[in-house]
């Protein structure tokens, strides 16, 4: 499995209001929320992302609200991957728990320029930035986590059980 | 080498006898809870899962705040969800408009919540109850599903921050002071993935209110959970508002810490944090310029509670806000609603010009009751001041207690309430 797409960069502490504002947690349809996908901190993010696209940040990405529909909207906007150095913690299962796929690493997300077209092999974990040429190596999940993920999200895990 | 009180309480619950950090476990859940926003994606997460029903009608909480009484018509259909998946599986605590209150503040006070508990709740706020010695930590909709449906959740151990708490508060200091300073002190990835514990003797010093209020910005410094001690004042609240068994957990006296800070409560002064992320605190007299506001709120899951709303009411009395200012007064649930008409806050507030409104999250996350157009400035008792927080994402949030918000909307700028008195 990998993803492979043009990179939108982002700073640290990327919160879960700017992904997805309130003002549109009265839907939970990610058709809806994805059409408002990151508009507090670049309202232009829906007209440029493409099917596939990459999102790279600082630290900490996904702080603030445990509203899941901050990663619907990620992942229904066409986003195939977020890299960062860290996310922050309901984040992060948020995003295990949709498949939307995450990885943790501070090289590449430091490296990585906004425009770049990168790769990333979810079962490796390597990451190359085919505009500059330079791969890195991303943080592997838990082989707990890996379960839920080749389940394709808590839902299905829960099912196989 | 022992085990944290959260390292304890999670063994306990995923029937082990030690547990380290970093392992993963399954961990049986003593409360499952969710609300308007975050339930109805797992209801109907819950749909697509082969299970029959709840694990346990009694073991959830299914609280409308967020958004009611209704807002739109999407949030009356998103509560009616809920009200519908409530009936239909005979939910014990659903709490409709009327019964209802902000989740973190109705669950401890109707008994829902005590020592010992693991808890699972799809809303950051849920590590509120680390306040009586619960583990209590936010989770998304999913596993919230997963939760309902069979009872447990996984977790990855977390290690832990100690904070040691020394000596007593000052006047008009409080327990959102406390968060805030320790927030700006590690940042609001400080405790990423890890238990914030608060021990020491200024721990006794410090009300249950003042308890609830640190506990529940813990997830503000990035943590899984906060957790204070069972003491007699904590015994004392849960005898108070609940039948159910407690159970006492204790750190082991060799339990590791990544870090260790030293807090005296007495040397700490009212702390403001500047947009927009919670760790930009100042304390009062680090404010040189004149920070002019447009609205106050004085609510939330974070300090809508009755001390609160007294502290609010004591810089209030008597007095009229500024011209022009707006001050919104949320009580965060029914009954301290109306203690605080039986104890004549409401009549103060009123009189000195504050709207009074009825429980709701409203205004914190800038869904209504309260929205700030482009180039506002509200100073609030909330827990958040990201970009568009409380609505335009020109608008500003200042974060700061019920103390410095009443006196604030006295004198129209952020205003020390012990600057008042000597005026």
């Amino acid at each position: 499995m990998e993803a492979l797409g043009k990179v939108f960069k982002y700073g640290e502490n990327v919160d879960t209001d700017v992904i997805i504002p309130a003002r549109y947690l009265n839907s939970s349809d990610p058709a809806e929320l994805a059409t408002h996908a990151m508009e507090d901190i670049d309202k232009d993010f829906v007209k440029k992302v493409n099917k596939g696209d990459i999102i790279v940040a600082g630290k900490n990405f996904g702080c603030g609200s445990s509203r899941e529909h901050a990663p619907i909207a990620i992942k229904a906007a066409g986003v195939s991957c977020v890299i960062a150095p860290t996310f922050a913690r309901i984040f992060y299962r948020n995003a295990i728990n949709i498949g939307l796929p995450i990885v943790e690493c501070p090289e590449a997300a430091k490296a990585i320029n906004e425009g770049d077209e990168v790769k990333v092999n979810f079962d490796t974990g390597e990451i190359v930035d085919n505009t500059t040429g330079q791969s890195f190596k991303g943080q592997p999940f838990p082989e707990f986590m890996q379960k839920i993920i080749k389940a394709e999200g808590l839902v299905n895990y829960v099912n196989q059980k | 080498m022992g085990m944290t009180m959260t390292q304890k309480i999670l063994a306990a619950h995923a029937g082990l006898d030690k547990v380290v950090a970093g392992q993963l476990i399954e961990a049986d859940l003593d409360l499952v809870l969710g609300n308007d926003i975050t339930s109805p994606v797992a209801i109907k997460e819950m749909d697509k899962m082969k299970t029959e029903g709840v694990f346990d009608k009694d073991k959830i909480a299914l609280v409308p705040d967020h958004f009611v009484p209704n807002k739109d018509i999407k949030s009356a259909e998103h509560c009616k969800c809920v009200r519908e998946f409530a009936h239909k599986y005979d939910i014990t605590n659903y709490f409709e408009v009327g019964e209802m209150g902000i989740e973190h503040a109705l669950l401890p006070e109707k008994g829902l919540t005590v020592a010992g508990d693991v808890i699972i709740g799809a809303d950051s706020h849920t590590c509120t109850y680390g306040a009586l010695g619960a583990f209590s930590t936010g989770v998304g909709s999913t596993d919230m599903a997963a939760g309902m449906a069979t009872g447990k959740a996984w977790f990855k151990v977390p290690s832990a921050i100690k904070f040691v708490l020394k000596g007593k508060l000052p006047k008009y200091v409080s327990g959102k002071d406390v968060i805030l300073h320790i927030i700006g002190k590690i940042g609001v990835d400080g405790a990423l993935y890890k238990s914030m514990e608060f021990v020491g003797e200024g721990v006794k010093a410090l009300s249950m209110d003042d308890r609830f209020a640190i506990a529940n910005m813990a997830i503000e410094a990035g943590g899984k959970n906060g957790i204070f001690p069972v003491d007699d004042l904590t015994v004392a609240y849960m005898k108070e508002h609940s039948t159910r068994p407690y159970k006492v957990y204790e750190a082991d006296a060799d339990a590791e810490y990544d870090e260790v800070y030293e807090i005296d409560l007495s040397s700490l002064r009212p702390t403001v944090a500047f947009p927009h992320l919670p760790e930009n605190t100042k304390t009062i007299d680090e404010i040189t310029e004149e920070v002019k506001i447009d609205q106050v709120v004085i609510g939330s899951c974070t300090n809508g509670r009755i001390e609160d709303l007294r502290a609010a009411a004591e810089v209030l009395k008597g007095k009229h806000i500024k011209k022009g200012i707006r001050a919104i007064i949320l009580p965060a649930t029914q009954d301290i609603y109306m203690q605080s008409i039986k104890e004549g806050l409401t009549e103060t507030f009123i009189k000195a010009g504050c709207v009074v409104s009825t429980p709701t999250c409203g205004p914190c996350l800038g869904g209504y009751m309260g929205v700030l157009a482009a180039g506002e400035r509200c100073v609030s008792t909330t827990n958040r001041n990201f970009v568009g927080r409380m609505g335009h994402v020109d608008s500003e949030v200042y974060l700061a207690s019920p103390y410095v918000a009443a006196a604030s909307a006295l004198t129209g700028y952020i205003t020390s309430p012990d600057k008042l008195t000597t005026e």
